[in-house]
């Protein structure tokens, strides 16, 4: 089936079979690898992207799914050379270590902070109930979502 | 994992859609695909067609009026945790969906998905059947005329991944009556920690006039192939105050509920949901009724 899908602004046109899953989509056609697989079970959120401005959870979608819809991958968060806020406290509050789950970690916090500015770090905790990451223990991930909140001034 | 081969169709409404599943053979619905496609990517689904039903917009959206919340099959899950008018004519409705796997999950499962699925572990079988929802199913009939029907949720679900939905109909609308100012509810799920399905969960709705309970539903999910009322639980409520020591003993009874089939797997045993069930009744019981408890 024949596919338009805009990700990060710009257009990609392809023939797909309709058993292609979006994350294959994203990374095999697009060549964009920041999205990561990690589980393929749709239980750990490493290959969580934004359709249309709403985290899901791409291994668990199809890419005809995403026909004539908007996607941003980590690899659009960045504005002209500059790291988007919540990148940039992932940075700085040391919120990963290996990195796998750190493209879905931060797409899903970008769409917390959206929904909620100020969220307490309870409401961080049951916001990223979907993204599991082996290495950092989470701490440093909650201090990444408050400062990023508070550096969006939430 | 990749799918077997299927064929895709998207449809746009009701119509081309009951005329999709008839012409192929072995067709399946696909709503948000959060059940679905982890069955096709195991293969333990393997239909010939899909027929993506996502983009019909008469099935999406909550209207409510003086008795009935109306919501369409398509509805997400986050849709109605975030909706006011649902917090407020149907509380027990914007628990449940807020309590459903994750954000992620939410987003894209709806529930008319989750119902038509018919898990038994999922949430919306038994907190739609302890609110006394409606079904309304559309199908083919004779000289190929659209027949509508509504089955109470009490016929709607049948058994483990089974509904009354036949192979051809499609879940066209859900019908939850709009709770007054003396009722209450709340809804108790022991979650497993991995998968956030329920080992066991209770759907209270009560009642009251000042402290006693005046009328009860009460319904179990997540221990049996369908929901289960707990009609002694509710009887022995009936009438009386809503004290520790009725509500401790009202929730003693839900044995007498469970002498069907309760199930043992890989996330508990019968033995393990049986007494776990009690305690999930005490707790939606006090969470209704406002009550603070240990
Ligand atoms: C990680 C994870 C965690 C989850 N946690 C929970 C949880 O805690 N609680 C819970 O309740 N659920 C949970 N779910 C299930 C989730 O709620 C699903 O979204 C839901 O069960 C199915 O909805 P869907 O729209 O995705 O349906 P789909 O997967 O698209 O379809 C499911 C079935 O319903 C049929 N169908 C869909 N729509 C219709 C219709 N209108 N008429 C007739 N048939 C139809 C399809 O043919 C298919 O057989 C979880 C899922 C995942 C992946
Ligand atoms: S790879 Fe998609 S949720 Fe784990
Ligand atoms: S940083 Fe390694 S999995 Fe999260």
């Amino acid at each position: 089936m024949n596919i338009q899908v805009k990700v990060n602004g710009k257009s990609y046109q392809a023939d797909v079979e309709p058993r292609m899953l979006l994350v294959h989509f994203l990374r095999d056609v697009a060549g964009l690898t920041g999205t990561k697989i990690g589980c393929d079970t749709s239980q750990c959120g490493s290959c969580v992207v934004l359709m249309d401005g709403v985290t899901v959870k791409s291994c668990t979608c199809l890419a005809v799914h995403a026909n004539g819809s908007s996607i941003t991958t980590i690899e659009g968060l960045a504005q002209d050379g500059k790291l988007h806020a919540v990148q940039e406290a992932f940075w700085n509050k040391h919120g990963l270590q290996c990195g796998y789950c750190t493209a879905g970690m931060i797409l899903t916090v970008t769409e917390l902070l959206q929904r909620n500015p100020k969220p307490t770090a309870e409401q961080v905790r049951q916001g990223l109930k979907g993204n599991i990451c082996r290495c950092t223990g989470y701490q440093n991930i909650v201090r990444a979502a408050l400062a990023a909140a508070e550096a969006l001034g939430g | 994992m990749f799918a077997a081969k299927f064929e895709y169709y998207k449809v746009n409404s009701v119509a081309e859609a009951l005329q999709t599943l008839r012409a192929h053979n072995g067709a399946k619905l696909m709503a948000g695909g959060h059940s679905l496609i982890p069955l096709l990517k195991l293969r333990l689904a393997r239909p010939a067609a899909l027929v993506d039903i996502s983009g019909i917009l008469d099935l999406q959206g909550i209207s409510v009026d003086d008795t009935t919340v109306h919501i369409g099959p398509l509805t997400t899950h986050q849709t109605i945790a975030a909706s006011e008018a649902v917090a407020r004519v149907c509380p027990l409705m914007a628990e449940v969906a807020g309590e459903i796997g994750d954000p992620q999950v939410r987003n894209r499962g709806t529930i008319g998905g989750n119902v038509s699925h018919a898990d038994p572990a999922s949430d919306w079988p038994t907190a739609l059947t302890a609110l006394n929802a409606q079904f309304v199913i559309q199908g083919t009939g004779a000289l190929h005329r659209r027949v509508t029907r509504t089955v109470a949720a009490a016929d709607f679900f049948t058994g483990a991944l089974s509904t009354s939905l036949g192979e051809h109909e499609i879940l066209t609308e859900i019908q939850v009556p709009v709770m007054n100012t003396a009722q209450h509810s709340a809804y108790a799920k022991m979650a497993h920690p991995a998968t956030f399905f329920s080992v066991v969960s209770a759907a209270v709705v009560i009642s009251m006039s000042g402290n006693r309970c005046t009328q009860a539903s009460v319904v179990l999910g997540g221990l049996a192939p369908k929901p289960v009322r707990a009609a002694s639980v509710e009887e022995a409520l009936i009438g009386q105050d809503l004290t520790a020591d009725n509500i401790a003993a009202a929730a003693a009874q839900v044995s007498n509920d469970l002498a069907g089939e309760v199930m043992g797997d890989i996330y508990a045993s019968a033995e393990y949901r049986r007494a776990v069930a009690p305690v999930e009744v005490k707790h939606a019981i006090y969470h209704a009724a406002g009550l603070a408890h240990s």
